[in-house]
């Protein structure tokens, strides 16, 4: 069998199982997946920047939450259809991207980091500060009539968990396409050695604004799915929580692999679900598990698994 | 008219003369070696013809046009390419990983091209490793065979013989013989006896300036290049 | 008056808080996003401390002011050697580990403290009469309270942090240790082939960073309270002094923070604070884009 097939193979399979999983979860699981699958979603556009180009974002929350805002408030304030609301999300974050793209690769290496940091902080300030549209942390909630389209009504679990799945296994595949295609190898290329590459004759600025605008926009993409699933919008989506999260997601789902940033996804999920059943502080769980991973497992689970069983693994 | 070609080109790093207005030429088809001594700005100088490094004066022309403003990978993708002095190849990718890296910039045919450079600098039967397991005097051939797969019009190598086996480096002088060719070389190279055995003509850097210039027999001849640098060297 | 004596408040902690991150950048190439935690933790220390002790409020106070940093300090140095040492203070797994701290000693205190603010009395605010004195690295030194009643305290949070700068800016030029501190800046490995003990002097480092923030956040508690959540906007602050004062540089930090810990009562008068906060990152940012040296360093080749 040929490596590709073998790939194919296995993240058609992972689609499937999680296809076959709706019918037999009970319903508290059931939505948690489906909310799990849109976070994946997330962590995948991550780590398409992360892991595949080598650039850690501090501030994809941004991107997130220009989805999830260019979404919410077209249909809260001018009563915009799902559809045109979701292609308004997806626009959201492409522009963003492309804007915060261009300025922050004029810088490398911890300035990026620090330079993202800090234009996700001010759009974080920036929803806050436009309060009376915003609702600001409090956030807002959109009706269920306000979220049905072409008489399908999102807010029906069943209904909510397939569309979860298809826009999860939509990007999944389209991400499996694009790092095994002549683009994806230059960004693997870029990770590995950008000198190289760029004395190839690779433009690398292009390369690398390409990834982060990709990467953007399946984030917000994301974070548009989340508002219409979810019928909600608040600026904690915004916060760097949640630029942090998909950082620790795919370092334990193990960075570079596309079936990472789900593994990542789905364990964070429960294990902080277990432990803020105990206590309110949760996210000492995140920020020990932060440390573990830096220390103990580079690589995360992923990378274990291309190390130990198959070192094709996309 | 000539492939390459410089004119005043300088570069000074912090009141520190590097390289200091050469003007040189290089013609079509020919194998030119550049020697000198440790620090005469010979990396430098290819720095500035690759666009690695910004010159602080003069021109660089390729072909017929300007390309003193253009980035490096605008050049490469006018006809050059450039191995490093420092080894650097795409270790955590497979050998025909990295060549295909090269073969697919100039949308050449990957399966056919891959094979046929990686056969050429004799490494056949590595594809599949990963880079980084390669020895070190692989990893050189390796980056050779990236130069290669770009089919240029002006190779330019740094110091490739540098860590190779006394019979690589046969294989390698071979090589050059083969694709001259092929391509326009400009080689930088402190082993004398490839320089001698391979280059058509030999331009000499010292300080930073071009000491001497000419075929191989008159720059062995040459007292003022022997004081300098095979006096030394 | 009044505004530029609150302005130079929030300056001479800022100036603290941020010399600490500065020096940690300046010699180890670290940029610790926990800084802000250490801010937080010397806060909630000193409340410990001086509600532990009895008897006279200044008493508790003093402990708090001296046991508070160097509790901070030995933290910081004891995770710069279970952590940051065995990850080789590589820059972004660095940041990583730093992100990690910041949420387990946020939690951890939200876990211990709780969620409440507290305040920490200080130590004379309406007893003018006695005579003061402010602790300084330079030992004990007698100070006279002018008659401005409301602002005693105050003046002191002023005199102290520019006795520490001072002590600071004497240990790093004219003291071996600092010398040591900057032959580790220029070029670590070369500084341990002439026997320094480069792992020593990134622990005291990193202890210092953090022990400076804590100071900064003992002398600011009497004026606001001690909350688990506190961390967060020195952080913010000292990014924007270390940044634009240029990265690594003492007197550019400095300035820096004299210049954005003044402006930040006037600029709040224009704009809502929440607005002037935006301005402030979105410049961060592109100062950092366009001008990485800071708006006072000078482009090196």
């Amino acid at each position: 069998m040929t490596e590709t097939a073998k790939a194919v193979i296995l993240h058609l399979g992972l689609i499937a199982v999680l296809f076959a999983l709706q019918f037999v979860l009970p319903a508290y699981h059931h939505g948690n997946m489906a909310r799990v699958m849109v976070l994946a979603t997330y962590a995948m556009g991550y780590n398409l920047l992360f892991g595949y180009t080598g650039l850690l974002s501090l501030g994809h929350a941004m991107f997130f939450a220009a989805g999830m805002y260019g979404m919410a408030l077209t249909v809260r304030h001018l009563g915009w259809t799902p559809p045109p609301a979701l292609l308004a999300g997806l626009l959201s974050g492409a522009v963003l991207s492309a804007l915060v793209g261009a300025l922050a690769l004029r810088t490398v290496g911890v300035a990026f980091m620090i330079v993202t940091l800090m234009f996700s902080q001010a759009a974080y300030l920036t929803i806050l500060y436009f309060t009376t549209w915003t609702r600001g942390e409090e956030g807002f909630v959109l009706q269920q009539v306000q979220r049905v389209f072409w008489g399908i009504d999102p807010s029906d679990p069943t209904t909510r968990y397939f569309l979860a799945l298809l826009v999860f296994a939509t990007c999944l595949m389209l991400s499996l396409w694009l790092v095994r295609s002549g683009f994806g190898k230059v960004l693997i290329a870029i990770r590995e050695n950008e000198d190289r590459a760029q004395m190839l004759g690779y433009d690398i600025f292009a390369h690398k604004l390409g990834a982060v605008v990709i990467s953007g926009t399946m984030s917000a993409t994301a974070g548009a799915v989340y508002a219409l699933l979810f019928g909600y919008a608040g600026a904690s989506f915004a916060g760097v929580q949640y630029s942090i999260l998909p950082l620790l997601w795919v370092l334990l789902g193990g960075a570079g692999t596309l079936i990472g940033p789900f593994i990542g996804a789905l364990f964070t999920f429960y294990l902080i679900d277990i432990t803020s059943g105990y206590t309110s502080a949760y996210m000492a769980v995140v920020g020990a598990v932060l440390i573990a991973l830096t220390l103990f497992a580079r690589q995360g689970i992923g990378g274990e698994i291309r190390a130990r069983v198959w070192r094709g693994l996309p | 008219m000539s492939l390459l070609s410089t004119s005043g080109l300088s570069k000074e790093f912090g009141g520190l003369r590097a390289v200091h207005d050469v003007s040189f030429a290089l013609e079509e088809g020919e194998v030119r070696a550049l020697i000198g001594p440790n620090g005469a700005g010979k990396t430098t100088f290819v720095g500035m013809l690759c666009g690695r490094i910004e010159p602080s004066a003069g021109t660089v022309r390729f072909d017929g046009t300007d390309i003193s403003r253009l980035p490096a990978h605008r050049r490469i993708r006018a006809g050059m390419a450039y191995t490093f002095q420092i080894t650097s190849v795409f270790a955590r990718l497979s050998c025909h990983e990295n060549v295909a890296l090269a073969v697919r910039r100039r949308k050449g045919n990957v399966a056919k091209d891959v094979p046929e450079a990686l056969r050429r600098v004799g490494l056949a039967d590595r594809a599949e490793q990963l880079a980084g397991d390669l020895s070190y005097g692989h990893q050189r051939l390796l980056e050779i065979a990236m130069g290669l797969a770009q089919k240029p019009r002006l190779l330019i190598l740094d110091e490739p013989t540098q860590g190779l086996a006394d019979s690589e480096i046969e294989d390698f002088v071979a090589l050059i013989r083969e694709l001259k060719a092929e391509a326009t070389i400009l080689l930088i190279e402190h082993n004398m006896a490839v320089v001698m055995e391979v280059a058509d003509a030999i331009t000499v850097l010292n300080f930073g300036e071009v000491l001497a210039e000419g075929a191989p027999a008159e720059i062995r001849a040459n007292r003022e290049v022997q004081a300098a640098y095979l006096g030394t060297g | 008056m009044l505004a530029s004596l609150e302005g130079a408040v929030t300056a001479a902690v800022l100036a603290l808080t941020a010399v600490g991150l500065s020096l940690v950048f300046g010699i180890m190439r670290v940029v610790n996003v926990a800084h802000g935690e250490f801010f937080m933790l010397g806060a909630v220390l000193a409340w410990w401390v001086s509600s532990w002790f009895g008897g006279h409020v200044a008493i508790g106070f003093v402990a708090a002011l001296v046991i508070a940093p160097m509790l901070v300090g030995a933290v910081a140095a004891l995770a710069d050697v279970t952590i940051l040492k065995r990850i080789d203070y590589d820059p972004e797994r660095t940041i990583v580990v730093t992100i990690g701290l910041l949420y387990v000693i946020q939690q951890v205190v939200l876990m211990t403290y709780g969620p409440e603010a507290r305040p920490v009395e200080p130590p004379f605010n309406t007893r003018l009469a006695l005579p003061w004195f402010e602790w300084g690295e330079n030992g004990l030194q007698l100070y006279w309270p002018w008659g401005l009643s409301t602002t005693s305290y105050k003046l002191f949070v002023i005199a102290a942090a520019a006795v520490v700068l001072e002590a600071v800016w004497l240990l790093m030029r004219h003291t071996k240790m600092g010398l040591v501190m900057r032959a580790t800046q220029l070029d670590g490995e070369m500084a341990q082939v002439f026997g320094i003990p480069v792992e020593r002097v990134y622990a005291f480092t990193f202890g210092l960073g953090a022990g400076l923030a804590a100071l900064g956040a003992v002398l600011i508690v009497p004026i606001q309270q001690a909350h688990y959540l506190m961390g967060g906007d020195p952080l913010l602050l000292s990014f924007i002094v270390v940044i634009i004062g240029g990265l690594g540089s003492l007197p550019g930090t400095v300035v820096a923070a004299l210049l954005i810990g003044m402006s930040d009562g006037i600029i709040s008068v224009f704009f809502s604070p929440t607005l002037a906060k935006i301005l402030a990152t979105l410049l961060v940012a592109l100062v950092l884009v366009f001008r990485p040296q800071g708006l006072f360093g000078t482009r090196t080749a």
